[in-house]
């Protein structure tokens, strides 16, 4: 199998007349990597995309593909290939026509189309299928000829634009392991689209995450979601609670956080911030809804939060309790379901305890709006 | 209920009224093609007959307006779907903010008089041709005054936008990332638009080429202006109306009448037909064996339609063989001329009681008609001094009077059966 082929952007800038849709990206993906970009609609990941597949060009930098400048290079030249978000199937061809189109167009043989055609319908578990028309196929059916048709073109790098928003959720999870397993077995670069936070952590080694055209962090999923750099990934990636206050003292890697609301709190300083937050800063605490427990009452603890419940969800796997701490601070946690009773029956001013390495303190930023 | 009743007559009655006003005229003139008078009509019923038929077979000059109406209707069909498709693609391709005035300047010809366009087309290739110098005689000059030539750029002008009409309907249903998911996959553009494009705009191509050959075949505003030393259909219809006509062309529009319920019942068969194919195979319904009517026309008015009419054409076109109308045609001579005669003594008594009263009016060469207008009134044809009757010119001698053009109206002799007519 054909080792991946690394993707960089130098300093891309993309602007629409005023607007300026992606900012100073500079990205490296290493090649066979699955790398995502994760953020809201409208962040500038799809503009990204198209012009890593060349469908538009940066208003300035570069991109490369295995160290080769991309630019003047139209998207029919470039080693890539693009799964389109509502998967852009022709109609009007067979499956196995849909396949091979790449290969049509390159003037092969109908019978080595078919060949080749029939080989990727293997792959993906639709063989005897070839002789259908699009529209007869289930949504993730039509996914998995996406795939192929894109795969059969051969490309160094395969970019998905959110190609499983479309599906149901049982499909999607199921897709999830199945895009996971083929990029491994094919060994390509991927390049993944997603607003899905759940997408990018389970599949990509890399991640990105952007925020209005600007990349916020890039690193591996589980990073990310535990020391996220940003006050916008921090409430982006997964959910959070977040404190506001001020540093009240630094403690090697930790800083105790004067919060408005709800005490002295201690946090882990997010690692891309260590040594550059001073006592008196602003700043954010983060605490994620599953590090909280219920722990005994200790009031001068600085890892103890006060609070009453006031609503409780049942999730299957999980409970979520919505509290209310001091100042009518709201909070959420999320307590694994080992068929235990309901928490709010444990009465009132309930003990919220965290291990201080769970939170993490980062200077005041914009959160992701909800 | 008595009120749903009521509703229900109104309804029925409404669609009756609506069909016989749609269709009534198409079955008149239908009718008119199988009598035998010589001026397209139903009553008086002369005697059934196919010899218009044949007399529109021997017309030349009908012959050649199809010729040439069909090479136009061709010749325009190529150029405005061409025009139509690259213009509606334009509309999509253009920004946005010149998108509405671009439209309007493209529709613009539908709303332009087809005369404006015949004559502009007309002035602007003969100036154009002056501009470039093209001298009299040279290949330039001919081809700018030639009458095809200028009646396809001149039909097409105005086709062209009804065509785009058509094409910008299906290019809305268009999925742009269809072109760019081929273009991703390394086609060219004219191969993205040759492979994807063109195959999506068929059915639209298609319904298009139909449209524009209708509209070429039927005008006669534009092509009348542009059409020069040559005719089509349209145009030689025109002269013969005007000119005096007979039920010969009543006989072309049962050829097209016909030829239009074929088509569409050909085109209704086979659609089912595919239908109840894709129902057997996809397994919903199973395939019926036995009856009496083969497979294809099971559950398909269409085609059992279609094979019927075809069998009843068969059939006519077989007595047409055969038949011969000359017998009743003698009888209704005869007829006639009886009845002439009688006409001739009453107007004849009527003059002597006349003269006998009047003795200041003295008697006219002409004939009776111009002092006797009460008498003109009772064969039915006064104010037209008999050129509509059923009868003037199912009488063989007429024509050959010489007087054929103007149906022999100014024949001081044609009313008058006693004098000598030849």
């Amino acid at each position: 199998m054909t080792t991946g082929v690394a993707v960089d952007l130098e300093n891309v800038w993309i602007t629409f007349g005023d607007f300026v849709a992606v900012r100073e990206a500079n990205v490296h993906i290493n090649g066979g990597d699955f790398f995502s970009f994760l953020g809201p609609s409208g962040c500038g990941k799809t503009t990204i995309l198209r012009a890593v597949s060349g469908f538009l060009d940066p208003s300035q930098g570069n991109i490369l593909i295995g160290g080769n400048n991309m630019a003047g290079i139209g998207p029919n030249k470039r080693p890539t290939a693009l799964i389109f978000q509502n998967l852009a199937l022709f109609p009007l061809m067979k499956i196995w026509e849909n396949i091979s189109f790449s290969m049509e167009v390159a003037g092969a043989s109908a019978a080595e189309r078919r060949k080749r055609a029939d080989e990727l319908l293997d792959m993906i578990a639709l063989d005897g299928q070839g002789d259908k028309l699009p529209s007869e196929l289930s949504g993730g059916q039509k996914q998995r000829v996406a795939i192929a048709r894109a795969l059969c073109a051969n490309p160094d790098v395969l970019l998905l634009d959110e190609p499983l928003s479309a599906l149901d959720l049982k499909l999607r999870q199921h897709m999830r392991t199945e895009l996971r397993e083929i990029q491994q077995r094919v060994g390509i670069t991927f390049i993944y689209i997603t607003h899905d936070q759940g997408e990018a952590l389970t599949m990509s080694d890399n991640v990105a995450v952007m925020k209005a055209g600007i990349i916020d962090q890039i690193d591996t999923g589980h990073t990310i979601y535990d020391s996220p750099s940003t006050p916008f990934v921090a409430s982006f990636v997964g959910e959070n609670n977040v404190f506001r206050g001020k540093i009240k003292e630094i403690k090697g890697e930790q800083a105790l956080v004067s919060t408005n609301r709800s005490g002295d709190l201690l946090a882990r300083i997010t690692p891309t911030q260590l040594g550059k937050m001073n006592v008196g800063d602003d700043a954010m605490m983060f605490i994620r809804p599953e590090a909280l427990a219920l722990g005994k009452a200790d009031a001068a603890s600085h890892t103890t939060i006060t609070a009453n419940v006031v609503n409780e969800e049942f999730e299957g796997n999980v409970f979520s309790v919505f509290l209310e701490g001091g100042g009518g601070k709201s909070i959420k946690m999320a307590t694994p379901n080992l068929g235990q009773a309901k928490i709010s029956t444990t009465g009132k001013d309930l003990s919220l305890h965290y291990d201080a390495n769970n939170a993490v303190v980062m200077p005041t930023g914009e959160l992701a709006s909800e | 209920m008595k009120s749903l009743n009521f509703a229900r007559i109104a309804l029925g009655a409404y669609l009756l009224i609506f069909f016989s006003y749609l269709l009534g005229p198409l079955v008149v003139m239908s009718m008119t093609a199988f009598n035998s008078a010589s001026f397209p009509s139903v009553s008086p019923w002369a005697c059934f007959t196919f010899e218009w038929y044949e007399v529109l077979w021997n017309d030349t000059a009908i012959r050649d307006g199809i010729y040439y109406s069909v090479i136009i209707g061709l010749g325009t069909v190529a150029l405005s779907v061409s025009m139509g498709l690259a213009a509606s693609i334009v509309l999509t391709q253009v920004w946005p903010r010149i998108r509405s005035t671009y439209y309007t300047l493209i529709i613009a010809p539908i709303l332009v008089p087809g005369v404006v366009l015949g004559i502009s087309t007309l002035v602007f290739w003969d100036r154009l041709g002056t501009f470039l110098g093209a001298s009299d005689g040279s290949a330039v000059y001919s081809l700018f005054h030639n009458g095809i030539f200028l009646t396809i750029l001149g039909q097409s002008a105005f086709i062209a936008s009804y065509c785009m009409l058509v094409f910008v309907a299906r290019l809305q249903r268009f999925d742009p990332g269809l072109t760019e998911a081929a273009l991703d996959l390394g086609a060219t553009h004219t191969q993205a638009f040759r492979k994807i494009l063109l195959p999506f705009m068929r059915p639209a191509i298609a319904s298009a080429a139909v449209l524009a050959f209708l509209a070429s075949f039927e005008n006669y505003n534009t092509t009348t202006f542009t059409i020069v030393k040559y005719k089509t259909l349209t145009t030689v219809l025109a002269q013969k109306v005007r000119l005096g006509i007979n039920p010969s062309i009543s006989s072309l529009a049962f050829i097209i009448i016909l030829l239009t319920i074929f088509g569409a019942l050909v085109f209704e068969a086979v659609a089912r037909n595919k239908a109840r194919k894709e129902q057997i195979k996809l397994g919903r319904t199973e395939e019926k064996k036995g009856g009496i009517l083969p497979a294809f026309m099971q559950g398909n008015p269409a085609a059992f339609g279609f094979v019927l009419l075809s069998f009843i054409v068969i059939v006519m076109v077989g007595t047409a063989q055969k038949y011969d109308p000359s017998q009743c045609k003698i009888d209704v001579r005869e007829a006639k001329k009886a009845e002439a005669a009688a006409r001739m003594k009453e107007l004849r008594e009527q003059r002597l009681i006349q003269d006998q009263s009047d003795a200041r009016q003295g008697p006219d060469i002409f004939g009776a008609p111009k002092t006797e207008p009460e008498a003109g009134q009772g064969s039915g044809t006064g104010a037209f001094g008999n050129v509509f009757d059923p009868g003037n010119l199912s009488d063989e001698k007429a024509p050959k009077s010489g007087t054929g053009a103007f149906g022999g109206v100014f024949d001081p002799t044609n009313l008058d059966e006693t004098a000598p007519s030849e």
